[in-house]
């Protein structure tokens, strides 16, 4: 019943925000306005917003003159082939957190050797990274495997993704309540059945949230990857692409931009499934 | 009965000189425990009683191994204290029955079995063995969160005992529970540790608990922990309802409380038992 409900708060919202959207170009001015000498107000006009039904009607039309392929077509195509991306990253950056965690939860002096340079490398711009990866990628070759250029983007995701579930992950496995640590003590158990038995489930809460922030993380660290490397194919590119159309098709864009955010939802979407399967028998109320 | 095993068979325990001292060498030491000597037969129901910050927790979680003396030596089954608690000579129950709320019923009581490398069906049947025993065979599906305090705690009991060991540690199993149910479980362990010839080493402050439980109620002074009486109860094997009413436990409660007297309290001193030892 509440599902059910989210879903049409969900679509009301939606709504509303179309509604805004109309309203705003009614009463908003045409060039944008000035509010004491600040340029804050967006223009209204067919350009800068062209109206919703437009950008729906967009997506049934031809992406050019020199195709007939509908663009929600195209479109669909780009989210998919950046959607597969962004798992690759989600997956690798994932294993990577959980490892990191891991290790700094068992070794206290990893911890302090390695969590300030986690923090560190999240403020290293993403821009600058990207061709980095490229280059280095460029010149791996083991044996018969070639780096392929979609894997630098699923790494630059992962950098990305890494970072949240690292974080999280320590801090749930760190905060297992002593009795229950005690328990296992008494059983003898080992370290690594303490961990899968009690540390890892017992952290759930806290992971689960940390995955979330990952999904969509590694979308933008994916779309980024694709404008800044220049992969074409996904959906990063078709918003660069369309966007340079703005002034002649100025609808055609948004149709790129919602299909980013389409994507970002469906990634957070697929770790909601993990949170309802990993927490389908705890007490309610245990995550958010 | 009170001075050690007569047919051959190990002491359950026996902690010889024991001391603890939280914190030794450093100008915040504390003197937990000192000198205490004490055996316990197989079969027996022993019950540490004392105020506050006695140190009658500490000595239960020295039996378990779960900390260790700063002199002395302790035996479970005849065994160093750290053998014992990796050969999983004794079950633990604390005051949380600290189940794992991700786990059914069940699964709960099958944890010990799983760490020691049970198979599945084995471990399933040993669950529900005990799950009968302690009367929650209906909620072996359920989730901890769906049962009531003292449910909780007798799946705790469950599951200490589920590998069958001969030890059964308790520090203030019944301390969270109400009046009524905890008289209830009190009568229901009973019954359990007869139908499993269980010893049972059982840390309270309530001392018509420990009157009703014990055959030996063991009384300690308050910093540093020391026995300072020691007494029989000879109430018979079976009690029940009507065992509360009888002169004869009155007469033993009286007894306990007089020993009880002669110790200051531990006043407004910070409790010991809340020295949490830091966890690795």
């Amino acid at each position: 019943m509440t599902r059910f409900r989210r879903v049409w708060t969900f679509v009301l919202a939606l709504i509303l925000v179309a509604v805004l959207w109309e309203l705003y170009k009614v009463i908003g001015p045409e060039d944008g306005g000035t509010v004491f000498g600040w340029t804050i107000l967006p223009r209204a006009n067919d350009t800068a917003m062209p109206h919703v039904w437009e950008m729906v009607s967009r997506y049934g039309q031809p992406e050019n003159r020199a195709s007939d392929t509908p663009i929600l077509v195209v479109v669909f195509q780009g989210a998919w082939f950046t959607f597969r991306i962004a798992l690759a990253g989600l997956a690798l950056g994932t294993a990577v957190g959980l490892g990191l965690a891991v290790l700094m939860a068992r070794y206290k002096v990893v911890e302090r050797g390695l969590l300030p340079y986690l923090v560190l490398s999240q403020t290293v711009p993403l821009i600058a990274l990207a061709p980095l990866v490229v280059s280095w990628g460029g010149r791996l070759h083991v044996g018969a495997f070639e780096w392929p250029r979609w894997l630098s983007a699923a790494v630059l995701g992962a950098f990305l993704a890494f970072f949240p579930v690292a974080v999280g992950t320590l801090k749930g496995l760190t905060t297992t309540p002593p009795a229950s640590l005690e328990l296992m003590d008494s059983y003898a158990a080992s370290w690594r059945q303490t961990l899968f038995k009690l540390r890892f489930p017992a952290a759930l809460p806290y992971i689960v949230p940390a995955l979330k922030l990952a999904a969509t993380a590694s979308v933008v660290g994916v779309v980024v990857a694709e404008i800044s490397t220049g992969l074409a194919g996904g959906i990063g590119r078709l918003i660069i692409e369309y966007a340079r159309e703005a002034t002649s098709d100025p609808a055609k864009v948004f149709t790129a931009v919602f299909g980013a955010a389409a994507l970002g939802l469906v990634m957070a979407g697929i770790v909601a499934l993990v949170d309802l399967a990993g927490m389908r028998n705890r007490p309610r109320g245990a995550t958010e | 009965m009170s001075e050690g095993a007569t047919d051959g068979r190990a002491n359950a325990v026996e902690v010889r000189g024991l001391a603890k001292v939280f914190n030794a060498g450093r100008a915040d030491a504390v003197e937990a425990l000192l000198d205490i000597d004490l055996i316990i037969a197989p079969g027996e129901f022993v019950s540490l009683i004392g105020p506050s910050g006695c140190g009658k927790s500490t000595q239960l979680r020295l039996i378990a191994n779960l900390t260790e003396p700063t002199r002395g030596e302790v035996l479970v089954n005849g065994k160093p204290a750290r053998r014992a608690r990796l050969d999983q000579d004794y079950g633990m129950a604390f005051q949380q029955a600290g189940l794992f709320e991700w786990r059914s019923v069940a699964k709960n009581v099958e944890l010990p079995l799983e760490l020691k490398g049970w198979d599945r069906a084995g471990r399933r049947r040993r669950a529900f063995e005990m799950l009968e025993l302690v009367k929650l065979r209906e909620f072996a599906e359920h989730f901890p969160w769906q049962l009531s305090g003292g449910m909780q705690q007798r799946v705790a009991i469950a599951r200490a005992l589920a590998a069958h060991p001969p030890l059964l540690l308790m520090d203030e199993p019944f301390g969270a529970l109400d009046e009524m149910t905890r008289e209830h479980m009190q009568t229901e362990l009973l019954r359990i540790c007869r139908e499993t010839s269980t010893t049972v080493v059982f840390v309270t402050h309530s001392i018509p608990e420990a009157v009703f439980l014990s055959t030996r109620v063991v009384v300690m002074s308050p910093r540093p922990g020391r026995i300072t009486d020691v007494v029989d109860v000879e109430l018979g094997p079976r009690r029940g309802v009507d065992t509360r009413e009888k002169e004869a436990f009155f007469a033993k409660v009286t007894e306990v409380r007089e020993a009880l007297r002669g110790i200051q309290p531990a006043g407004i001193e910070p409790d010991i038992e809340q020295v949490v030892e830091e966890h690795p």
